[in-house]
Formats: C-alpha cells, structure tokens, sequence
C-alpha cells in the first residue's frame, strides 16, 4: 500500500445529495400542510405522489449518509446535533409533533374531517381509504398510514444502519412487518369483509378498549370470525404471551411486535440516548407505571362488571367515568401526546418505560417467570457508559456489567442496543436456565456478590 | 479509626477505595485527583470528544453516590508526601494527614525529546485536561498528525475522523500495533485504518516538529526528508508511570513505584497499585508494570482485600485484554505473541468477507491451549478462562469452540469454518459439537 500523502479523503458527514433529499422530504410535508389549510387542491395523484416523496426522500438520506460508510457504530455528533441533543430544533419539533396529536385525538374537523365528505388532510387521504376498504378516511386513518411510512421508512435507515448485525436486522424487518401486516392492512381487509375491526397483536391491557361493552358486542356479532378475535385475545394476554415472555422474555413483544416499540426503535431512534438513567428517574418509573398498570385493572374489572351485571355503577363509581378518564389520561394523553410528541426531549420509549400497562405486565413476568437476560462477559467492561447512554429504557447497564452481573430487569425491552454499541464486546442477550439468573461473574470482581450500592433493583 | 488515603481516583483507586468500603464500614477514605473530583471511565474520554457520550455519562456512578458511601472526594493537587509526619501538603495548601497511604497515580505519556515537541498544538492523549484541551485547539486543525502505533492513536485518529479532520498516522513499525499483534491481524487493523481515510504511514518515524512563527506546530518531518503539513500533533508513543514527582525520595522506584506481591511498597503503610505499580516479582509471562484497565481494577480490589486484613497476593489471574480498532472489536485471551514463540502452533480463521479472524494458539508438544486471538468476534471470557486455566487439549477446545461464541443471537457460526482450518493445517478431522445454548455453557462452567 502507498505510503504517499494526499491520497485520503474524508466525505463530509451530510453530502449535498442528502440535502436535495431533506428538502424534498420538507416540500412534500409543506405540500401536506398547504391541503391541511385548504390552500391548494387535493385528489389521489397528489396523495401518491406526496406518500412517494415523503418514503423516498427518508429512505434516500439513509441510504446517501450509511451505504457508503463502513458498517459499525454511527453515533458520531449525536450530541452536538441540535435534534437530536435537546436543542432548539428538538424543542420546535417536539411542539409540531405535540400539536399533531392534540388535533388528532380532540380536533379532527381542524384536520378536515367532515361527516358530509372530508376535506383537507383527512380529505387528502380518502382516495386511499376508499381502495382500500371502501370508506372515506378518518383522521386515525391519516395517522395510521403516516405511522407505518414512518416504521417503514426509518426501519430502513435502522438496518442500513445495523446492516453488520443480525439481531438488529431481523428485529427490524419483524416490527416493520407487524406494522404494516397486522396493525394496518389487516385490520382493514377485515372492515372491507364486514368483520371488526382488528389488530390481532394488540393486546390487552395495551388495548384499552378490548373489553368494552361496544368491541365485545361487535365481536360478538361478527360470527366465527368474530368470536375468534374475541377468544384469541384473551389466549394472548392469559396464554400465549406469558409463554413467549418466559421463553424470550418481552422482547418478543416490546421490540419484535409491538406497534409503539415499532415507532420508538425506528423513527425514534435518534432519541434514544436521551432517557434519563438517573435514580430519580428510576423512581418516578415505579410510581407511575405499576399505578397506571392497577388502573387499568381496576377499569377494566369496572367494564366488565358493567357489561355483565347491567349495573352503571361499581362502588359507587360509574364504571363509564373511568374508562373515560382512563382513555383520556392514558390513552390520549400519555401514550399518544407525551408518548410521541416528547420523543426530541424525553427519549422514544417515555411511554413504555413510564406508562404502558402492557409492559409493567411482560415486566412482572420477565422479572419473575422469564428464562431471559443479557449476560456480561465476564471482567471485559471498561465502564465506558455506552450501553447505558444507548438504552433507551432508562437502565443503567454499566452497574451491572461493570460487576459482572447479568441483567435482569423488568424494564428491559430487549432491543439488544446495548450489547451492539458495546466496544468490547462485553454484552449478550440470552435465554437460559433461571437458575442463579442474576448472578455475578467471578473474573470481574469489581463489588460483586454483594447487595452493596445495588443499581436500580426491580 | 484509621484513615486511608488514595491518591488518584481513576480505575485502580477507586476500585479500592469502594472494596474497602464494603469490607471496612468504619474507615474514613479519602480519595484525591487534581485532574477530576469525581471517577470517570478514562477508556471512554474519545466518546466525549465524537459526539457520542457527554462528560457525565462517563461517570460511572452518580455523584450523590459518594457521600453516601462516606468516601471523601478531594479535587487537589498533592504537592508533596511528609513520609515521616505522615502528611500530606496539598496545592491549595491544606495538610492531610494518612494512617495509610495508596498511590494510584497512573501514567503519563511518553515523550522522546522530540525537537519542537513543546509547540503548542502538541499533546498527549490521556486525561480530562487533554481532551478539553485538544477540543480547544480542534477549530484551527487541517490536518492532524498522530505519532504512534498504538491504542492511544488509534483513538485520536477515531476522533479526528469523527469531526471529519484529516488525518496522517506515522507509525514506526511495519504494521498498525505489530509490536503487540501477530502480522495478519495488524494488516486488518492497517488496510481497516487506511479504509477509513486515514493517511497511514508505516514504517515512518518523527523527526521533529516546526512551529510558525506563533510557535504553533504547523509541520512535522520525517527521517526521509517528508514535510507533513499540520496544525496538531498527537504523540501517543505509549506511557509510563507517572511517579517522577516521587522520584528521589524514600520510595524505592524503578519504571514504576516497586511493590511486593501484597502491593505494598519498601515504606510501611504506603501502598502502590495500577499504572504506576511495578511488580518486584510478576507472575510468569506477565510484565512488572502494566497499564491496562483490567490490571487496575484487579489490583486495586486486591489491595483493599490485604487492608481489610485478608492477606491476598495479587494474582493477575489469566491474561485478557480487549479493544477496537475503529469498527473492529479485539479481544484477546491467553498468551499472543507478534512472533510465535517456538513451540507453539497456531490456526487462524480468516472470514472471507469481512474484517473477521479467530486465532487458537497451542503448545506444539503438549496440545494444550495456550492464546485466543479474536478480531471482530467475541467470545466468552469465562469459558476461555477456564479453558486457559486448565490447560485444555487444543482439539477439545475446538471441537466444543461453540460454547465460547458471544456475539448476538443469529450471528453467523464460526464453528465448520474453524475446524476447517485445523484440518487444512493438521491434516486432522475433528467432530465438532454442538453444544451452543446457554445451558451448555452453564452446565461446561460448573463441571
């Protein structure tokens, strides 16, 4: 090889192609915008082709800033970036986002939604609607179809991003399948067949509504398939959940399936780092998400109890009260509003680390009835802080690897980020016999076998 | 109650100054630095710099944490040790004084009396001060020169990279760390640096450097007459213990503070361990002084373990030690040579797509296993203890080379490969089995 000087270039980290690319991707959402406030016309081409851009435009960055990059590790600048660093783009898009589901959860006719026939957004997406499933669109429609571009668009940045490492891969293709199969086209394929409709792998207690009066009768109602939906659904909490989770731990859901995990590993994967890994933030964990999981209980006891008993209220309370508040506080405020919209400044798991009562339940079982968890190398950490800045669930896997111990806790999602952004290859996740699961390496003595200054416990 | 004081809060004293605490609730531990008040991962300062960590995710523990522990953390400067008062006389000028004193001074880096290696835009690469200063001085760099082959170089060629500064690596050996690797895995490590963008130079030395009339270095030349262009220069040709301010007192010191098995140096009640340790008798094949993470943190539980009143030898146990080389994750275990040391044998495994290699190394005569080489693979570091320790037949291992495999679920198996290269070497077949689940590894590391 030369050892003459000159011969070495190094690129800049954003070319000019992916610049043409932002700005495409910025011109279509301004396109957007522009028929949000019925500025200028809408039909199907307009649609299309904004969708087409939109996908492109990220696919093309992506593509533009990692293929010609060695696969590995790319984290460099991400807290210099404003977006991504809690600086004043993060602030201003956290606003827009915090605004989009404000009007999406309580101002659909700001968004074009018409009973007469839709206009502007919601408008802009009823061609789609109607090939789909043979109705106008809803603003939840407008919603799901940009949620799934946006699992589908940034999953593909995620694997170019990940393309030297298996796990992240196929983790990523499993979420983007799920999205688009399960949560969005089928469910309406099973309205164009005058089924319910029915996203298979949203399970209760993450799926609020499972067990309202309005949904079970509808399932009801629906004949075999129907009863199916309704059957499998309880399978899934009661059976077939808790069997994988003891197998693979909540991954298989939280990371593999799950349509909010989705999101957060892929559009909200710039964020990541930015989950607190402070005690303090360990504490507030505690206090909101096995209240909010209790709460979900009680609701849920309460419904049923009404839709059995025929009595409006339980303990004085009207059980419809507290699905109401429960939908408000939890389900609008918490999983979508703060849930996304805080995604620049919280991180992208706020809502399952703080919230969501689906893995407060896979937590319990990952913690206490799970073959699951992510082994340290023996003495090999450098406690370096990688794998606790990258986790996105707010663990600090330093403790734990910097002692030797293996880490099992509830929170864990199983994202396997940690053990990729490892520098010495210090972390593995795996399934294995319960047997002394939580126990410490000899070859890193560093205070192990001890209850001494114990890392976050649960 | 006795009062125990560190000098030197990085791995190897704090280390000990938290096993002690465990083991002795009562003593008062003081910990001083002058170059930070609370322990942070020196390993991960080049994160800081790229972008990818801030300073207190470094920190390994949080800073209410000491307190609580009752470990005093003193940002000082320790200007000088009244062996007989037992005192010590601090920069600010406060005096302290120690029943016991630990010195976990660290290193420095090397300097060679290079000419103009005083020029500003010339630094070292080891502490907090260096990075804030190397990202002062980052806005007027064109190109950076980094002097040196190792681990420390590397880092800053990483850091450059990363904020897309030029780089010019002059290295004097014929590959990338060939002093420390066998030559295959230093021509990965080499052709990985160059595919980077990085300008390598192999086989090059540093003559000296100029300086602009600010006395800035702006160039550095070679032995061969080459006049590099730069606004930094890296020297990063290694370290050595950082004990010349002890020097001519009553501390016996060689390379480093010398110390016995127990760590204790010649003067009773002062204690020497990590960096600046230099072992009177190392255990066989081990070098006296060794700056290594690993070596610290073991040396620093060790000693807390003698404080506490549980004699304990230091024993380095078997040697391990990991980095990366940009993308390419290292680890190695056991015993690896740059040349092979006559007797012994070795397989490497080369993946024909990627920057990937497994090396086994083996006693020609007795079979037993004697190193484990790896580049962008991991293995399990307790079954390649036990595996080292035990001195396992070579083709044992191999045939069970499964149960070490530590790289994530679905990662590609290495394991037909590897025996393929035995037997293209030896001629022998061996039966690979299968074992590779966790339990496997469980039921192996109990046996």
């Amino acid at each position: 090889m030369s050892n003459k000087p000159g011969s070495y270039r190094i690129p800049p980290v954003i070319q000019t192609p992916q610049h043409w690319m932002t700005a495409a991707g910025f011109a279509a959402l301004a396109y957007m915008i522009l028929v949000a406030l019925h500025l200028v016309p809408a039909n199907g081409w307009v649609l299309a082709s904004t969708l087409l851009v939109l996908s492109l435009s990220i696919a093309g960055f992506a593509w533009l800033g990692h293929a010609r990059r060695l696969p590995g590790i790319h984290h460099d600048g991400i807290w210099f970036s404003s977006l991504s660093s809690r600086g004043l783009v993060a602030w201003l898009a956290a606003a827009l986002l915090t605004f989009f589901y404000c009007l999406l959860y309580w101002k659909g006719e700001w968004l074009g939604l018409r009973t007469e026939g839709n206009v502007g957004l919601v408008g802009l997406f009823d061609p789609l609607s109607h090939w789909l499933k043979g109705h106008p669109a809803s603003q939840w429609f407008v919603y799901g179809v940009l949620y799934t571009l946006a699992i589908l668009a940034f999953g593909f940045k995620f694997i170019l991003k990940y393309r030297h490492n298996r796990y992240q891969v196929l983790r990523t293709l499993s979420t983007m399948f799920f999205q688009l199969a399960f949560a969005f086209l089928l469910p309406e394929f099973f309205m164009r067949m005058n089924l319910p409709y029915n996203d298979l792998k949203n399970m209760w207690p993450l799926n609020y509504y499972f067990f309202d009066a309005w949904n079970i009768d509808s399932l009801l109602a629906a004949g075999g398939a129907g009863k199916f939906f309704l059957v499998f659904g309880i399978l899934m909490v009661l059976a077939i959940s808790p069997t994988l989770c003891f197998f693979f731990g909540k991954r298989w859901y939280c990371s593999w399936v799950c349509g909010c995990g989705g999101l957060a590993e892929t559009a909200g994967d710039p964020f990541r780092h930015l989950s607190s890994k402070s005690t303090r933030a360990w504490h507030i964990e505690q206090w909101l998400l096995y209240p909010i999981l209790l709460f979900s209980l009680v609701m849920t006891a309460g419904v049923l109890y009404s839709y059995f008993s025929g009595q409006a209220q339980l303990m004085g309370i009207s059980t419809a009260s507290l699905r109401a508040w429960y939908g408000f506080a939890v389900g609008a405020a918490f999983s979508g509003i703060v849930g996304v919209g805080f995604y620049p400044l919280l991180g992208s798991r706020v809502w399952c680390r703080f919230g969501c009562p689906m893995a407060a339940l896979l937590g319990i079982q990952q913690k206490f009835f799970s073959r699951f968890r992510i082994t340290t190398n023996g003495g090999q950490c450098i406690s370096c802080g990688n794998c606790s800045s990258y986790c996105e669930m707010g663990i600090d896997v330093r403790a734990y690897a910097q002692r030797g111990q293996s880490v099992v806790r509830a929170s864990c999602v199983g994202c396997g980020i940690c053990a990729a952004v490892c520098p010495r290859g210090v972390l593995r996740l795996e399934n294995g016999p319960r047997l002394n699961r939580e126990s410490s390496s000899p070859l890193a003595s560093s205070i192990h076998n001890s209850s001494f200054n114990h890392p976050q416990g649960a | 109650m006795p009062r125990t004081v560190i000098i030197g809060n990085g791995v190897a004293g704090i280390s000990c100054a938290r096993k002690l605490r465990q083991l002795a609730v009562e003593e008062s531990i003081s910990v001083i630095s002058s170059e930070s008040e609370y322990f942070f991962s020196r390993t991960a300062l080049m994160y800081v710099y790229m972008g990818h960590m801030r300073w207190q995710d470094l920190e390994p523990y949080e800073r209410q944490s000491w307190p609580q522990q009752g470990i005093e953390c003193i940002l000082a400067r320790v200007a000088k040790i009244d062996f007989d008062e037992r005192t010590l006389m601090l920069d600010n000028g406060q005096k302290m004084g120690y029943d016991r004193l630990i010195l976990a001074t660290g290193s420095v880096p090397n300097r060679f009396g290079w000419p103009g290696e005083e020029l500003r835009g010339v630094t070292g690469f080891y502490s907090k001060q260096d990075l804030e200063h190397i990202e002062l001085l980052t806005p007027g760099i064109r190109r950076a020169v980094i002097v040196g082959g190792g681990l420390i170089g590397i880092e800053l060629a990483e850091m450059f990279h990363s904020r897309n500064i030029p780089v010019t690596m002059l290295v004097r050996e014929q590959q990338y760390w060939s002093s420390v690797l066998p030559v295959e895995e230093a021509q990965m490590i080499s052709a990985h640096i160059r595919n980077k963008g990085i300008d390598l130079r192999l086989g090059v030395e540093l003559k000296e450097l100029e300086g602009d009339d600010d006395s800035r270095v702006c160039a550095v030349h070679t032995p061969e007459g080459d006049r590099i262009e730069c606004n930094f220069v890296g020297l990063t040709a290694g370290v050595r213990p950082n004990i010349d301010w002890l020097k001519g007192g009553p501390l016996e010191t060689d390379r480093g503070i010398l110390v016995d098995s127990l760590l204790r140096t010649n003067i009773p009640g002062i204690y020497a361990i990590g960096d600046c340790a230099q072992l009177r008798k190392p255990s066989e094949g081990r070098k006296p002084v060794e700056a290594v993470w690993y070596s610290g943190r073991k040396m620093g539980e060790c000693l807390a373990l003698n404080l506490a009143g549980r004699e304990t030898p230091y024993d380095p146990g078997i040697w391990f030690n990991s980095a990366k080389f940009f993308d390419i994750e290292h680890q190695v275990y056991g015993s690896i040579l740059p040349t092979p040391s006559p007797g012994t044998n070795s397989i490497l495994w080369n993946h024909p797509a990627s920057d990937r290699s497994i090396r086994i190394v083996y006693d020609t005569a007795t079979g037993c296993l004697t190193g484990i080489n790896l580049m962008g693979v991991r293995f399990r570091h307790e079954v390649c203890d036990k595996w080292l320790r035990e001195k396992t037949q070579v083709e044992h291992v191999l045939s069970n080379i499964r149960l070490a495999f530590f790289d994530p679920e679905f990662f590609p198996d290495f394991a037909p490969p590897l025996l393929e290269a035995y037997s293209k070497k030896t001629g022998r077949q061996l039966r690979l089995h299968s074992p590779d689940k966790l339990s496997d590894v469980l039921r192996f590391l109990r046996s």
